[in-house]
């Protein structure tokens, strides 16, 4: 009893400095946004309009640009305290909040679905794949994760739509949108499309898992009780080898995030992503650093998350 | 009877069985290793094509990537490329009184005038009752509704005016021309669609100065010429997809080569101090690359790509190698001083150190060669995910700056005309996914031969 209470006090202890830690990370990750885009040359005031000097003036004092850099960047920093991002260069009347509030619950919809197809494809072909270990189905999914994992997202992306295209004209109707967003059949293609690279990532490191554990002494243990064979598999093989795949869903999000830039980007979904890279190519600074620091945060976290997790799945990760 | 033996000497040399074999260095038993995997021998030939096809290909194949030819856009690889020869354009003269429509068409019925050509496709109908103007359109595909008729070419607003002429960027192709009828308040009074087969053509004059033909003169009207010839095809401005894949893959394979290098060099050198000062400016060291481990990698990238994009005529390539060493040195560096503070331990450091084996001896002659396998092995595995970065750099506009082709933004272009022509995206995406393959698997290869502690590790 007393074990198991200094090992929640453990855990308390591990989780509070572990968001110390992600508080830390998402202070530098701002900084380094805001010092390097205030590298950027060129002036966001100098428009091809001939602006007076007085205007010029006048614009400078109001977004602050007359006043010292550190002073600038503790302005900066307040804001994002106080979870304000600034206002759009690009477009007119638009807080970087309402954009992030409007367009990351598609994107986060998005990878939602394609984190759990990748996670339960992953562990299902992993899984098949050792158990048929160098026969056909091993073989044959082996390569195809091969495939998955040398192809880039926006060829899936595009090849993906292609078919659609194809298919739907084939039909003659219209089975699944090929472009869009709003119903639950918008959401099928884009979120495969998406998570098929992490799916092949994982299907490798749940299938190497798997045959890790193969010589274990309690798998040995259990085969030699007489334990029931979909028994051993489900308690003891799966149960264990799935717990390497928590350990990468962290950088998975990470992947599934940037990938999904241009997966919403081909499938004209209005996500964050596609919005954070129209900023881009617009040169929209402060939807540019919101994003940023936007995204840098909800990654940091992510991990934070998942690492909490697997302290919590697995009793014997060390805490430190 | 008396047996006399007589003893000789014996010439067979008894022989010792040899059960040595010439001791194999390190990177000998490697290559032996390594040359038993089919996959990673194979990977190595495709690497050393890709290298030819990059750095030879552009000797052989001399078009410039830049050069447009617009006679022949988006043509698919394998397409017909034969063009009759004509005379220069000469302007339409119509004769009012000896009209040269066909009276037997009805009102709403289109003709077309002489041979439908590259050069001009001439149209004329029979005038509409009750007609004020006309519009002339031109789609691509067989008109669904009134509604999707094409492209706008013209307003005819004189009643009497009842032909056209197109000369609009004509390709060799099947048009469907539809006429509308206007009454004079702007209404529809129905319409009429005309499919019209064009055949490519080309002025003497042009035939001679492309150098397609080899005669000169006006004997050569008549004649057909074949246009220049795109083994793979051209792309949405008529430029021929080989000499710009030869290009992409010069820009591609160097950024996606040349960075990791970089990094990889950088990360051993940060590692490597770290792991030797040992202590408190290991930690300081290692916590600093610690912190930009856990900066988002495309969200900086794209950021520094920004940040360092200074001059807008630069083609982009060194603030990209720039951006990706900048971050991406931390895993090498991490690596290299974890192998450092391991080696440093080892029993042969000491033994060398007990004879008397100075610092820089041991760093040339043991810790070096140590990581070596275990740093190729990443720098291997570092190609990939490079090659990965501009492609997706290039896609979202953020790499490489037009006109010079890579691999990535050829996909970006690529993807706009994949329905009507989808060798444009299908070339470059083989390119970066074979690259991506066989690079992945001449890491695993490696791994396997080099490092046999790694081997269990996928």
């Amino acid at each position: 009893m007393a074990n198991s209470r200094t090992n929640r006090h453990d855990y308390v202890r591990y989780a509070i400095k572990r968001l110390i830690q992600g508080v830390i990370t998402v202070w530098l990750i701002a900084t380094a946004t805001f010092f390097a885009m205030h590298n950027v040359p060129g002036d966001p005031l100098l428009d091809e309009k001939a602006v007076s000097p007085e205007i010029r003036k006048n614009l400078q004092a109001k977004y602050g640009l007359d006043r010292p850099l550190l002073e600038q960047y503790g302005i900066y920093l307040a804001n994002m305290i106080g979870g304000d991002f600034g206002i759009s260069y690009a477009q007119e009347n638009r807080s970087v909040n309402d954009i992030i509030r409007e367009h990351f619950p598609v994107s986060a919809i998005l990878g939602i679905l394609s984190i759990v197809f990748a996670g339960l494809g992953g562990i299902l072909f992993g899984a098949l794949t050792a158990i048929n270990r160098n026969r056909l189905p091993d073989i044959v999914i082996m390569f195809l994760v091969i495939l998955g994992i040398s192809v880039p997202s926006f060829v899936f992306a595009a090849l993906g739509q292609m078919t659609l295209v194809n298919v739907n004209a084939l039909l003659g109707t219209s089975i699944l949108p090929v472009a869009g967003w709003g119903t639950v059949s918008h959401m099928i293609m884009p979120s495969l499309i998406l998570g098929l690279g992490t799916m092949a990532f994982l299907t490798r490191l749940m299938r190497s898992s798997m045959l890790e554990i193969d010589n274990a002494d309690y798998l040995r243990t259990a085969i030699s009780k007489g334990l029931p064979p979909t028994r051993i598999f489900l308690r003891h093989q799966l149960r264990n080898a799935i717990l390497p795949v928590i350990t990468v869903l962290g950088p998975s999000i990470a992947a599934i995030t940037t990938g999904g830039f241009v997966v919403e980007l081909v499938f004209a979904i209005p996500g964050l992503g596609r919005y954070f890279v129209q900023a881009v190519q617009q040169s929209d600074y402060t939807v540019i650093m919101g994003t940023t620091v936007f995204y840098g945060a909800f990654l940091v976290l992510m991990v934070i998350v998942v690492d909490l997790l697997y302290g919590l799945v697995d009793p014997r990760v060390r805490l430190d | 009877m008396e047996v006399t033996f007589s003893f000789e000497r014996t010439t067979a040399i008894s022989r010792t069985e040899v059960t040595t074999r010439p001791s194999l260095s390190y990177w000998q038993d490697a290559w032996r290793r390594f040359k038993v995997n089919p996959r990673s021998l194979i990977s190595l030939y495709i690497v050393a094509t890709l290298g030819l096809f990059t750095l030879v290909g552009p000797w052989v194949w001399t078009i410039d990537p830049t050069l447009q030819d617009l006679d022949q856009i988006s043509v698919p690889p394998g397409a017909d490329r034969r063009a009759r020869v004509v005379g220069p354009h000469v302007r339409w003269e119509v004769d009012e009184t000896n009209n040269a429509i066909p009276q037997t068409l009805s009102a709403t019925q289109l003709a077309v005038i002489g041979e439908a050509t590259t050069q001009a496709v001439r149209l004329a109908w029979n005038p509409v009752v009750g007609a004020s103007g006309y519009r002339v359109y031109r789609g691509i595909a067989e008109p669904a509704s009134p509604d999707a008729l094409g492209l706008p070419l013209i307003d005819i607003v004189n009643a009497k005016l009842t032909r056209f002429e197109d000369r609009l960027d004509l390709k060799s192709r099947t048009y469907f021309y539809s006429v509308i009828a206007l009454s004079s308040a702007g209404f529809e009074l129905g319409y009429a669609t005309l499919d019209v087969e064009v055949t490519r053509v080309i002025t003497a004059n042009e035939a001679i100065a492309r150098g397609l033909s080899e005669r000169r003169g006006p004997s050569l009207i008549g004649e057909t010429v074949y246009l220049d010839l795109h083994p793979l095809g051209t792309d949405y401005l008529g430029r021929d997809m080989l000499a710009r894949l030869m290009h992409g893959a010069r820009v591609s394979l160097f950024i996606g080569i040349v960075a990791p290098f970089l990094y990889v060099f950088v990360g051993i050198l940060y590692g490597s101090i770290a792991g030797f000062a040992a202590g408190r400016w290991d930690q300081l060291m290692m916590r600093f690359a610690d912190f930009v481990v856990a900066l988002p990698f495309l969200l900086f990238m794209i950021l520094f790509k920004i940040v360092f994009n200074t001059e807008p005529g630069e083609s982009g390539i060194s603030a990209m190698l720039l951006a990706m060493i900048l971050l991406s040195w931390p895993a090498t560096a991490r690596l290299v001083r974890g192998q450092i503070l391991q080696i440093r331990e080892e029993a042969y450091i000491g033994a060398s150190r007990l004879l008397g084996a100075g610092s820089m001896y041991l760093i040339l002659r043991h810790m070096i060669p140590n990581t070596m396998g275990v740093i190729l092995v990443t720098l291997t595995f570092a190609v990939p995910g490079a090659i990965f970065t501009e492609a997706f750099l290039s896609f979202i506009g953020m790499g490489v700056a037009p006109p010079n082709p890579s691999w990535g933004s050829m996909c970006n272009e690529g993807i706009k005309t994949m329905l009507t022509a989808p060798h444009e995206l299908v070339f470059p995406a083989v390119f970066i996914s074979l690259t991506v393959l066989v690079f992945n698997l001449l890491g695993d290869g490696l791994r396997d031969a080099l490092d046999t502690r790694m081997r269990s590790a996928n």
